[in-house]
Order: structure tokens, then sequence, then C-alpha cells
């Protein structure tokens, strides 16, 4: 494959844009110059760090480092997920209940495309194993966090619907069924959106990527189709572990509504 | 005695301790936040507490949770909507009892099948009371059952009131008019920092002005 190569020159140029943003949000008071310069620093490093641990990785070549990487990749992802609702759960939950939806749909997704679609040859070889967790893992963050964001806030908007029902004697499930829906359902909405919208308005980022690397673009298109499905797969997974888990902790054996267990 | 509440209480409010018989009427009332809607939905199980409850003899904890409210059912002095239209939260079976009752409180069939969010606070009030009123459980827990109403309203709600406990009904109720307790011929607690006190009539006559 002949690569094109880029210079430190090139990506100076490219950041010029950047700076473009910042002197634009001086001129409107935006009040986002700090926060650009800052997310736009700490991607550059971020990911420069992250290719060099990548090429020691590959380097190394072992299965428990393999599994360590993606294992810590999945922690700093249910910590986005837990800590994105404006109430949290008191206690370790959220983080539990996050890593739980996080872990299951990764393993299951990876495992199966690592086991028929992909199969390299060891399994864990890491050039594959750890880019296929990346790519999964950012749809699982997305349906995660939209999760348990939307069902966390439902329940205490919609607290004096649901418990009108409970103080009737409506069972719990049946009043919450509603809630449970509408989380699952906007967990779902990205990978949606991405499946509909791919090829039409966005050309996916890992086929853009194998093209520009000079891949034939209908390999590279069926790769794209393996990965999306994927994705979809991992997002209903992640979506539906976190509500019915979170549903779970909102509620006790007599089936009241626990506002009180959270923060 | 219907219903026998031992020792209610949670970290927030109690130990609370009443008795009430078939066909009897205790009336609640004290300063807000003084843990009147904090005992009713301990005694309805929404809030989780220690102490017991027992309804005819049975404790709530032997019962599945839903089983016990329904037996007990609690409006809140807030209510609750979670289907477009006001008739569509009642059961199938239940709407000719509910459209009749809605009727009777003074809510005509126009609101009854119109959009719930479009009801008049005092509309919805009734209508809440009506969704519990059709089980025809055998304790109602009322929580300022006619805060919002007007007297003809409040005088059509007590005389179903006063209906339903000459057929037996608890109604335990949290009220700020100590004439309404008169005219239910309640038994009147006063609540007073998150404790339940008993008081005698003559003080009650005397407080009503």
């Amino acid at each position: 494959m002949n690569t094109i190569s880029l210079t430190p020159m090139d990506l100076a140029i490219a950041a010029s844009l950047v700076l473009f943003d910042a002197v634009l949000s001086v001129a409107l008071r935006l009040n986002l110059h700090r926060q650009v310069l800052w997310a736009g620093t700490r991607m550059v490093v971020q990911l420069v760090a992250v290719g060099f641990l990548l090429r020691w990785v590959f380097a190394a070549h072992h299965p428990a480092l393999t599994v360590l990487v993606v294992l810590v990749m999945s922690a700093i992802a249910a910590r986005e997920i837990a800590a994105r609702p404006e109430r949290k759960f008191k206690g370790y939950f959220g983080l539990t209940i996050s890593a739980t939806g996080v872990v299951i749909a990764t393993v299951v997704t990876v495992g199966l495309a690592l086991t028929t679609a992909i199969r390299p040859q060891p399994w864990y070889d890491p050039r594959y194993a750890i880019p296929l967790a990346g790519i999964v893992l950012g749809s699982v963050l997305n349906a995660g966090s939209l999760t348990l964001d939307v069902l966390l806030g439902d329940a205490r908007r919609e607290r004096s619907a649901i418990e009108a029902q409970l103080a009737l004697g409506v069972p719990y499930r049946a009043a919450t069924a509603p809630m449970m829906r509408n989380a699952v359902r906007r967990g779902l909405l990205p990978i949606v959106n991405q499946m509909s919208a791919a090829g039409l308005i966005t050309l996916p980022g890992i086929m853009t990527g194998q093209i520009i690397a000079g891949e034939d673009p209908i390999e590279a298109v069926k790769y794209q189709i393996l990965l999306m499905f994927l994705l979809a797969g991992a997002s209903g997974l992640t979506s539906l572990t976190i509500a019915e888990l979170a549903m779970r902790r909102l509620s006790d054996s007599r089936q009241r509504l626990r506002l009180d267990r959270l923060r | 005695m219907r219903l026998v509440v031992t020792d209610l209480q949670s970290a927030l409010a109690g130990p609370f301790n009443l008795e009430l018989e078939a066909g009897r009427c205790a009336a609640i009332s004290g300063a807000s936040g003084s843990g009147k809607s904090l005992f009713l939905r301990m005694v309805a199980d929404l809030d989780s507490h220690g102490g017991e409850v027992r309804l005819d003899g049975v404790a709530a904890r032997t019962l599945p949770a839903p089983d016990w409210r329904r037996r007990v059912p609690y409006v809140a002095a807030e209510s609750g909507w979670w289907r477009d239209t006001a008739i569509d939260h009642f059961a199938a079976a239940d709407r000719e009892a509910a459209r009749a009752l809605a009727a009777r409180l003074g809510v005509g069939s126009a609101q009854v099948d119109g959009p719930a969010a479009q009801m008049s606070t005092g509309e919805r009030q009734r209508l809440a009371l009506v969704r519990a009123f059709v089980l025809n459980s055998p304790v109602l827990l009322l929580d300022e059952p006619t805060g919002p109403l007007d007297p003809e309203a409040t005088t059509a709600v007590e005389a179903y009131l006063r209906e339903r406990m000459a057929g037996g009904t608890a109604v335990l109720i949290v009220t700020h008019d100590p004439r309404q307790a008169l005219r239910l011929g309640a038994d009147h607690y006063r609540m007073a920092d998150r404790h339940l006190t008993r008081m005698d009539p003559a003080a009650v006559l005397e407080a009503a002005p």
C-alpha cells in the first residue's frame, strides 16, 4: 500500500484551522477560546501518546497486554458513561452498571468479529483486537451515556406520574415501561443515524482511512459494513444492559421508586 | 381494627402509631413539612420504613407491594398523569364507573375524554381521587383531597366519602380544615415535628373558627 506520509509541516498548516476557531471565539466573545485550544492540545498529546503506546503493544504481541489495553479503554468508557447524568447514583453503582454494560457489549461483539469474520492468527493479535475494541467502545460510549442520562432524567421528571401509578397498585415494571423504552430507544438513535447516513451524508472514518491509504473501495466498503453491524449490536447490548440494571437499582423488593439512591 | 399502624418510622419521621376502625375517618393536620405526607407514603409502602402496618390483621409485608397498594391506595396532593386523555388512566373495566363518579363530583364528559394536560387543577384533583375511588379499596389514604376544590365540589367529595365510610371503608385524610374533620366525624390527629398526637374533640371544636 502506498500510504502518504504526513510531515509535521502538513499538520502545522491544518492546526491553523484550530487557531481560526480560537480567534473566532475572541472576536465574537464566545468565551470558548481557552477550551478550544486546550481541547486541541489535549487531542494532539493523547493521540501521540496512544500512537507510541500502540507501537510498543504491537511489538510486544502478548495476549495479556492486549487484554489489559482493552480493559483500560473499557474502564475509561464506563467512567464517562457514569459521569454523564445530571444526577448520578450514589456510591459506585453508576460505575458498576456502566462497566457491566460496556464489558458485555465489547466482549460479545469484538469476540464475534475476531472468531468469525476477521479471524486473525493468533486471535489476540493487537493490530486487530485493539482498533476493533476502540471503534466498538466509541459506539458503546454513545449508546450507554444517552441511555443512562435519559433514564435517570425521565425518572426524576416523571416521578409524580410513576408514583401515582405505584400508589394505585400498578407494578413498578408496568409503571416505568415507557421510561425504559424511551431510554433504550435514545441509546439506539446514534447508530441508526450512522447507518442511514453512511455513504450518503458521511463517509465513515474507517472506510475513508482505508481508501486514503490506497485500499480498493469495495474492500473498504465490505469492512465498513461489518463494522456497522458490530456497532449496531454493541449499541443495543449496552443500552439494554445499562437500562435494565439502572431500572433495578431505581427500585427495591417492595417496588418503590428509589430516587433517594440518586445524589 | 381495620388499619393498625405500629411504630411506623423512617430516618425522616416517626415513630407513628394509629388505629382506625372500619367505617371511620382519621384526619391529620399540621404545618407543611411536618411529616404528614411522609406518614401516608409509609402507610402506602411507597417509602422505606421500619415498623408495621396491618389491614384487617394482614401485615403489609406479607403481601406483594402492588396488592397492598391496591387495598390501601394513596392519592398525593399533587396528581401525576401518564397518558394523553384522562379516561385512558382507567382500566377498561373501570371506565363506566369512573365516568359516573366524575359526573357526580362535577367533572363533565368533555373533560374526562379530553387531554389530561388541559384539565384545570380542580378537575385534575377530582379525577385523581376517582382513580383511587374506583378501586373500591377497604382503606383510602388522601393527601389534602379537597385542597384545590371549590365548596360545591368539596361537599360532593365529602358526601361520597361518607357513603364509602358507611360501607366500611376506613379513610385516612390530611386536611388543613378542622371543619372538614368535623363534617367527616373524624378522629383528629395533629402532626408536629414529625410526630403524631391525638387531639380531644373539644380542642378540635375550639380550633375551628
